[in-house]
């Protein structure tokens, strides 16, 4: 191991799901301690903390210092939308490869159960009685609804509706499919928020958000939190054989926003940047899509999920459809794609996402995913994306020892 | 006749309601929303141009689950007018998967959505089909 080289020496996430008695930052807590006691390492050792949490008050490292640890290091407090659990990894990789610190600890939690539909409303103020151009628009009344929709699960639909466009092939029944992959995936997900398998039946006739994302075909509201201990190889060559063993290589830690085009004012383009990031990752890590034994991406709506086969070019450019088609993306498949259950029934508590997917890549490279272990994995790609946008993407690999 | 006023700042009304675009001088890129500088090239000098009225729809989601206070069922969308990507709703259209589809050829319509304590109304736009659908029926 190169001295230089980043890893990931303890991981840990919470249980997603209702976790009525814990408070936040109860659960940033366990995941933290669970990380860092994974790593076999207390807070004496960290230098750095990065931490991210959306919906709460603000301030939750330092909240959570005072729970776990206050060594009087310094704490960065982020928040990326969805890539925010990325980007607290990301902040202390940063911080960790300009030679600040040996160690670092990132964190991402949020509580979500019950919160319903993200990203609408939030202006849901009556409309005024005297009409007032207001904002960027001049608008003189709300526009969600009326212009479109403001509302996540209608943003991704027509995502994947605007890929079935240009390429072809796509149908409600072809996106309700690729729900039906991930809830049975999630049947082996001892800590994902749902672990029920769903007939094609039962999610094409579930509850209609926005066509063609079904209830079951958006990514489950929940709570949950998610921790990494991550330090350099030349930290890690002076600590134990196992822990050495146990590590995991970040090969490639890479973060982007999008870049302008033409279309991105009306619909976000979560795939430029989705892309820019896999180039550049597969090229810091030196490896190619096809070398891959696993991947976790941000199918925050099943309709998402098609289109980031592409971004991630595990497919051919326009091919996602018959990629899918083909079975290789279900866990017995030539690349399987979310074996958590994905955002779709493991849950998707915001902020905790991005390093709860990397949890499950280096949960499969140590060989310690039990029932739903992808035999002899060692190379696996994390994908996070938040509507802003920001694009997180980790390939992680297996210790040599 | 009533004195009105348009949802949005970027949309003419008058004889024939259209769209304006702030387009940028250098590069030509064009936004709806009122900007510092262009995204794209960073320049700051923009001129109005009018976005055609007819398009070509090229995403939409039937939003039938919707913030408070939002009706629903409505067709959002994006549709290419002439190169330039437009984000709204589909009107005068059944919301459902057997009346609207990707590449449907539009037309840009404006509509009040209500007046208000000075009597004044506020018009919104939206894009109908621009062939009925004949073979619909139903209703
Ligand atoms: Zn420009």
């Amino acid at each position: 191991m190169a001295n230089d080289d980043i890893w990931i020496l303890g991981i840990n996430m919470t249980k997603f799901g209702k976790h009525k008695d814990l408070d936040t930052v109860d659960l940033a807590a366990q995941a933290a301690r669970a990380a860092l006691a994974d790593g076999g390492v207390t807070m004496n050792d960290i230098g750095v903390i990065a931490a991210g949490n959306l919906m709460g008050g603000g301030g939750i490292g330092q909240q959570l210092q005072k729970q776990i640890g206050q060594t009087g290091v310094p704490v960065y407090n982020v928040s990326n939308a969805c890539a925010t659990g990325a980007t607290a990894l990301r902040t202390a990789i940063m911080a960790i490869k300009a030679g600040e610190t040996e160690m670092g600890l990132a964190v991402g939690v949020e509580k979500l159960a019950g919160a319903g539909l993200l990203g609408g409303g939030g202006k849901a103020k009556s409309d005024k009685k005297t009409w007032e151009p207001s904002g960027r628009y001049g608008a003189v009344a709300s526009i969600d609804g009326r212009i479109g929709t403001n509302a996540m699960p209608g943003i991704f639909a027509q995502v994947g509706m605007e890929y079935g466009h240009r390429y072809g092939g796509t149908s409600f029944e072809l996106f309700a499919r690729i729900a039906e992959k991930n809830h049975s995936h999630s049947t082996l997900n001892p800590l994902a928020a749902y672990t029920k398998r769903m007939t094609l039946e039962e999610i094409m006739n579930d509850v209609m958000i926005a066509y063609p994302n079904t209830r079951s075909m958006c990514s489950a509201n929940c709570d949950g939190a998610a921790a990494a201990v991550v330090t350099t190889g030349a930290k890690l060559k002076t600590l134990s054989k196992e822990q050495q063993r146990r590590a995991v290589k970040v090969a490639a830690s890479v973060l982007t926003t999008d870049p302008w085009q033409e279309a991105c004012q009306v619909l976000p383009d979560v795939n430029t940047l989705t892309r820019n990031a896999a180039k550049q990752a597969y090229e810091q890590a030196g490896v190619g899509p096809d070398e891959l034994d696993l991947v976790e991406l941000h199918d925050c709506f099943a309709t998402a999920e098609l289109v980031h086969y592409d971004n991630l070019m595990l497919c051919e450019e326009g091919g996602a459809v018959d990629f899918f088609n083909s079975g290789a993306t279900w866990r017995d498949g030539r690349m399987p794609v979310n074996v958590s259950g994905g955002l779709q029934s493991k849950g998707h508590p915001i902020a905790a996402t991005g390093i709860a997917n990397v949890w499950e890549i280096c949960h499969h490279l140590r060989g310690e995913a039990g029932d739903r272990q992808i035999e002899g994995a060692k190379v696996g790609l994390a994908h996070v994306i938040g509507l802003g946008s920001a694009c997180g993407v980790h390939i992680l690999e297996r210790s040599g020892l | 006749m009533a004195k009105q006023v348009p949802l949005v700042d970027y949309l003419q009304l008058g004889e024939q309601p259209h769209l304006t675009a702030h387009r940028c001088v250098d590069c030509g890129a064009r936004y709806f929303d009122r900007r510092n500088a262009c995204a794209s090239c960073f320049g700051d000098r923009f001129v109005e141009e009018t976005v055609a009225t007819e398009g070509e729809v090229r995403a939409f989601t039937i939003v039938t689950f919707a913030a408070p206070g939002v009706p629903v069922p409505f067709v959002a969308a994006v549709i290419d007018c002439g190169g330039v990507s437009v984000r709204a709703n589909l009107v005068h259209v059944e919301p459902d998967a057997d009346h609207v589809h990707l590449g449907m050829k539009v037309r840009l319509v404006t509509f009040p959505i209500g007046t208000d304590d000075d009597g004044v109304e506020a018009i919104a736009f939206g894009f109908e089909p621009l062939v009925p659908a004949a073979t619909a029926g139903g209703a």
